[in-house]
């Protein structure tokens, strides 16, 4: 075997300072001040998670008060929705491993990427300003006439940053888009391109399209508060669930923005951890697309309850069912990858299977919500609760957590402790069902959510999900502390630790500050692990 | 309801367990099968396979399909309350709830029905949104500002059940709960002779009708500046613009609150909006009254044909015939 060597000059040590970072256009160092920005978020965004967990430990409410429990479930959402998962794998593995993947130097427009990164610090840091001076409590959702008549929290501060932030999106899905059309390398064609490049590609569509509605919707509550234009509040003729309307045009989509990249993510570390080409490579990649197709038609399942016509919430109860379809096929194409593969289960592979079991069941549940009949039922209880931390949880964060364990040793040159990191990812999976399973029993018995105290016969299921929570956190905590590690200790980690496949892992880890020496060409297919002599 | 809610709710659990199970056997078998050997070990060539692609979109399409169906027919029917019903009103305020009922009692929190009767509840709110939600009923709808919803149930079993406010609606939003008691005919009897001094829900509208000077120009002879409106409730009414519209709840709330949105055909837009100057449950109270104005011509008391609309009427199927005179017939049958 041969001894490893650490590249003389790379990304990070081509220019140091304060100013080398902030300035840079390169998108590997851009994709690491996004991690850094949304690592910060995601802590606060779990101790607000955590705050939640331990008021709902006893039925009363007597941890916080009901206005600072209402603030706590509406910042806990903000952040992770907002300054975390959307931007979470694009942002990050996005930005770093798009122009490599398809191999080229860089993004197509360098200093568009540093804006988006600045666009989402500002709206960030408007957004914690918010929270810091007395925070929000409308709910994530930000429901009109609530949100326009009633609370007295910093609704529009908060809703200023999630407007801003929003930019960051489209500018960087806008990157993306131009880029894999106009930058792949010689004989990358878009059937070469490994799937996490569909992913990213749909999921920039999703956002390119559907985020300005976002603002729009951002926008009208902006009049409605300071102006009272009548556009919500009935008694001007307005009509408050217009807003339902417009609010989940864009967020039912958005659900897709987090979940598309994990996707993207899953099928890389299966093809690689399985040394095997995806099964129905082309099946998967067309899915992405019909998800990011189907995905617009579908917002109306937010709304069964909401006083909308019964044959309005057939049609939208029906679609549902079919944006369902593409989202198994991938499933059912991940499992058919392992058959014959050669399969090893280091951290990135165990966190995509956690991803497939934990999805399976996010997905399967949204069939509940789909089902009219049942919908009227467990909607607004914590049977939502479950089901959307299961996609958003248990799938994006899991590929999310995939993802990064996949490509740190491309991203720092260094290796973690597969050990750790495996024990992290099974306490992971344990902790999340733990917390969010019960949730599905809770909202079938009835339990409401965004509930600050809660009669006595759902507690038993509640302590069950707090301490699943806090196992749950034990699973974060421990790659912060051997990723961190590694960073200085870790041992190297070399071109290609895994063995495979895919443009990135043919240049030095971490790469030069352009990549590619010289532009690469590609003579295979993605995922040419079968043909590969010994 | 309950019963048919969850035969699919079982339905689904056990097509998803099958899933969940199937996916994850597969998984661990491959997973063990074909683990990782030797070094260097790559895996082995496959060829793809149409028909297996086709099968796993096709049979998942049809499963959702079926589910659509049945679903969809539970939900027409949670939709659509039969002909005879018991008809409340409930009104939702940050944070309470508040009934009323058509002989003019009133409750806050909590709820009194009797067993096996389809139960009618028209609701709206006084100030945000919020979602009226029995579990135990598999009962769910919000109530909107500006808006009537109706939905209904009929109680199999005399209990006390669990009242949420399911949608977030500001600071005590879980403090918004309240109880409904279902009640053996007989009890429900001894609690309704129990209470209400007002007078029934349309005798306070009455008194409102004339206090607030709506007889002035609403006048049974019609020879006022306004239409006559008895009779008006559940027929079809032409408008100056041409349109002709059914008479229901929403339509005399507009009426009532912005009259300048459908002028009836042959008036002037004389009336004054009473926007802010009634609350929502005199609001209730006025459309109760308005609904209790029989037609002058054809019409017969509807409380003789129960079970249908009255005879000789061009109305909708849930009828003009007032539940007011029903409810009060009822409990001496
Ligand atoms: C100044 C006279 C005036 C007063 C006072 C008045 N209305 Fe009217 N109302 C009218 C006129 C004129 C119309 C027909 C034009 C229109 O549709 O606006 C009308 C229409 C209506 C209608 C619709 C009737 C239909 O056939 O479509 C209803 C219901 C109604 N009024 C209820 C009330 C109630 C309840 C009050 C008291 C709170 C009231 N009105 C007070 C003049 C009046
Ligand atoms: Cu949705
Ligand atoms: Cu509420």
């Amino acid at each position: 075997m041969d001894t490893l060597a650490f590249p003389r000059t790379h990304y990070l040590n081509a220019e140091y300072g304060l100013k080398s970072w902030l300035l840079t256009t390169d998108h590997k160092r851009i994709g690491l001040l996004f991690l850094g920005a949304i690592s910060l978020f995601f802590i606060l965004g779990g101790i607000f998670a955590g705050l939640i967990r331990l008021e709902l430990l006893t039925p009363p409410g007597d941890l916080v008060s009901d206005d600072t429990y209402n603030k706590l479930f509406t910042m806990h959402g903000i952040v992770m929705v907002f300054m975390f998962l959307i931007p979470s794998i694009p942002a990050v593995m996005g930005n770093f491993f798009v122009p490599i993947m398809i191999g080229a130097r860089d993004l197509a427009f360098p200093r568009l990427n540093l804006l988006s990164w600045y666009i989402f610090m500002t709206g960030g840091l408007f957004t914690l300003y918010a929270i810091v001076t007395g925070g929000v409590d409308t709910g994530w959702t930000f429901y009109t006439p609530f949100s326009t008549l009633s609370s007295h929290s910093n609704v529009m501060t908060a809703a200023i940053g999630i407007f801003i932030i929003g930019f960051s999106s489209i500018l960087t899905g806008l990157n993306f888009i131009v880029t894999i059309h106009t930058m792949r390398a010689p004989g990358m064609t878009w059937f070469r391109m490994p799937l996490f490049l569909w992913a990213m590609y749909a999921t920039s569509l999703i956002n390119v399209l559907a985020t300005p509605v976002l603002a729009i919707t951002i926008f009208a509550v902006a009049l409605e508060r300071a102006l009272h234009m009548g556009i919500f509040d009935p008694a001007y003729g307005g009509d408050p669930v217009l807003f339902q309307h417009l609010f989940w045009f864009y967020s039912h989509p958005a659900v897709y923005i987090m979940i598309l990249p994990a996707m993207g993510v899953v099928s890389e570390v299966i093809a690689a951890f399985s040394r095997k080409s995806i099964f129905g490579y082309k099946f998967v990649a067309f899915s992405s697309l019909a998800i990011a197709v189907f995905g617009f038609l579908v917002w109306g399942h937010h709304m069964f309850v909401a006083g909308m016509s019964v044959y309005g919430a057939m049609i939208f109860s029906v679609l549902s069912f079919l944006v369902a379809v593409p989202s198994a096929v991938k499933v059912f194409n991940w499992t058919a990858t392992l058959y014959k593969g050669s399969i090893s289960y280091q951290t990135p592979m165990l966190y995509a299977l956690g991803f497939i079991g934990l999805f399976t069941i996010g997905g399967l549940t949204g069939l509940f919500l789909a089902s009219l009949g049942v919908d009227v039922h467990v909607t607004d209880t914590y049977f939502v609760v479950a089901h959307f931390h299961y996609i958003m949880v248990g799938g994006a964060i899991m590929g999310y957590l995939g993802g990064l364990h996949y490509w740190w040793p491309k991203m720092t040159g260094r290796m973690y402790p597969d050990m750790w990191g495996r024990v992290a990812a099974v306490v992971t999976f344990l902790g999340f069902n733990l917390t969010f399973f019960p949730q599905f029993v809770l909202g079938y018995m009835g339990m409401p959510r965004r509930y600050h105290a809660y009669p006595p016969e759902f507690q038993a299921l509640n302590v069950l999900s707090t301490a699943g929570a806090s196992i749950m956190g034990i699973g974060y905590l421990i790659p912060a502390i051997y990723l961190l590690w590694s960073l200085k200790y870790g041992a190297i980690a070399g071109n290609n630790p895994w063995g495979a496949k895919g443009l990135e892992w043919e240049i030095p880890s971490p790469p030069p500050t352009f990549n590619f020496d010289k532009t690469p060409v590609v003579t295979e297919p993605a995922y040419a692990y079968e043909t590969r002599e010994k | 309801m309950a019963g048919k809610v969850d035969a699919l709710y079982f339905f689904l659990v056990a097509v998803s367990a099958f899933f969940v199970i199937v996916i994850a056997a597969f998984v661990i078998y491959f997973g063990i099968r074909y683990r990782r050997r030797a070094h260097g070990e790559v895996g082995m060539k496959v060829v793809p396979s149409l028909a297996l692609e086709i099968a796993w979109t096709i049979i998942p399409l049809g499963l959702g399909l079926v589910m659509f169906a049945w679903g969809a027919q539970i939900y027409f029917n949670q939709t659509r309350p039969p002909a005879e019903t018991l008809d409340i009103y409930v009104v939702g305020k940050q944070w309470m709830w508040k009934f009323q009922h058509l002989d003019g009692r009133r409750e806050i929190n909590e709820l009194h029905v009797p067993v096996g009767r389809a139960v009618r509840l028209t609701g709206t709110s006084e100030d945000v949104i919020h979602s009226f939600f029995v579990p135990a009923f598999r009962l769910k709808a919000d109530v909107i500002p500006g808006r009537y919803t109706t939905l209904w149930f009929n109680a199999t079993k005399a209990g006390r059940y669990h009242l949420f406010c399911a949608e977030y609606c500001g600071t005590k939003h879980s403090g918004m709960v309240g109880t409904v008691v279902v009640m053996e005919p007989n009890e429900y009897q001894a609690w309704l002779a129990g209470g209400g001094g007002e007078g029934s829900l349309a005798s306070q509208g009455q008194k409102l009708f004339q206090d607030l000077a709506c007889i002035t120009c609403h006048r049974a002879d019609g020879q006022g500046r306004g239409p006559a409106l008895e009779g008006v409730f559940g027929s079809r009414v032409s408008l100056n613009s041409g349109q002709v519209v059914v008479a229901d709840e929403a339509y005399l709330r507009e009426s009532i609150l912005s009259p300048s949105a459908k002028i009836a055909a042959g008036f002037q837009p004389l009336m004054p909006t009473f926007q802010g100057l009634v609350s929502e449950e005199q609001l209730l109270a006025l459309i109760e009254y308005v609904k209790s104005l029989k037609g002058l011509a054809p019409s017969q008391p509807a409380a003789d044909t129960p079970g249908g609309p009255a005879p000789g009427r061009t109305t909708p199927a849930r009828g003009p015939q007032s539940p007011s005179e029903r409810q009060r017939q009822n409990p001496k049958k």
